[in-house]
């Protein structure tokens, strides 16, 4: 191997050295499996401290202990749904990102395609206005001239 | 004349919205704890590690918890208040001492006056996860029978003492 090639294979390998230094250890389980069983239902929580990110993507106190607890639950035994339902009980339906149907959230569920109908319907009522009180449409000078020799008066007559 | 009424009537409503959402305040979320039952613990109390108090030894007493940490800035707003609320006598005040290290908040309530007749040690913050809470200083008002009936996110004020905390346990007492 020549000289400068490598220095550049040394430096290179300094770079991913530090680079993986750099990053922070994250804390993950010694299982990958259950790690991604964690992160989806990490992804379904809200951090109800910085309140537009998931529990899965936050780095909040608060964010890492509710994964430590999905985590030792799952190793449990227990359920997603039934860890959904542990955080609903503590935290209430805000700290779902995907809330259940009722009566308090009927109108965030529905509300939207209830928008998108709405204006739909609308638009359908004023282009049938539209066209109804719509003008005839007037005629150029030809197509008067051609009319008239359709209907067989004027001066067009042969 | 008739078609602008539609987009005006539009906005008018639009405005409604906006405005309410003004005056709402997103941090601070309504607990579903409220009416329910406090979460049972057992946990070490902060000045002797040996010693343990469980949820059990709270019941008979309306009693208020409040959430507190050294390393929480907001916590030494509220802490003035808490003083003078004990002083007050009325209801016996326990902290609930979340994730802190046991000499930072010994050494803090030795500053700032302690007013609970015990804090619960929640080094790890399980307790906390229980209860729900999500920002300290969170206070909760508990009754005899041991439902939560008030919850406070946030610094509790000497006019919340004043206004809500006093007539409340009031109420439960009597």
């Amino acid at each position: 191997m020549s000289s400068p090639l490598r220095l550049v294979l040394a430096l290179l390998l300094a770079i991913v050295a530090f680079a993986t230094r750099a990053n922070e250890a994250a804390p993950l389980a010694a299982d990958p499996a259950l790690e991604v069983r964690v992160m989806r239902v990490a992804e379904e929580l809200r951090c109800l401290v910085c309140q537009n990110e998931t529990i899965g993507a936050s780095q909040a106190d608060l964010a890492v202990d509710l994964r430590k607890q999905i985590r030792t639950k799952l190793k449990q035994g227990e359920s997603e749904a039934q860890i959904l339902d542990f955080m609903v009980q503590r935290y209430g339906e805000f700290v779902r990102y995907r809330p259940a149907f009722s009566p308090t959230t009927a109108l965030l569920w529905v509300g939207p395609f209830a928008l998108l109908a709405l204006a739909a319907f609308v638009l359908a009522a004023n282009i049938w206005r539209r066209r109804r009180d719509a003008p005839p449409p007037e005629l150029s000078e030809a197509e008067s001239q051609r009319l008239a020799e359709l209907l067989g008066n004027g001066i067009a007559r042969p | 004349m008739k078609r602008y009424f539609i987009p005006f009537g539009v906005f008018v409503v639009m405005l409604g919205f906006l405005a309410l959402g003004l005056t709402l305040k997103p941090r601070e979320l309504p607990s579903p704890l409220v009416g329910k039952a406090a979460p049972a613990f057992l946990l070490p109390t902060l000045n002797s590690p040996g010693s343990s108090l469980s949820s059990q030894d709270l019941r008979g007493k309306v009693w208020v918890l409040n959430v507190w940490a050294s390393w929480c800035v907001a916590c030494r707003d509220e802490h003035a208040t808490m003083v003078e609320m004990a002083k007050l006598g009325l209801v016996p005040i326990y902290g609930l001492n979340y994730k802190d290290q046991r000499a930072d908040a010994l050494g803090w309530l030795d500053r700032l006056g302690n007013p609970y007749v015990a804090s619960l040690f929640d080094a790890e913050g399980l307790v906390g996860i229980d209860y729900g809470v999500y920002g300290v200083p969170e206070t909760f008002v508990i009754d005899k029978v041991g439902v939560i009936r008030r919850k406070f996110i946030g610094p509790v004020t000497a006019q919340m003492v004043r206004d809500e905390i006093v007539p409340l346990v009031a109420r439960l007492n009597s």
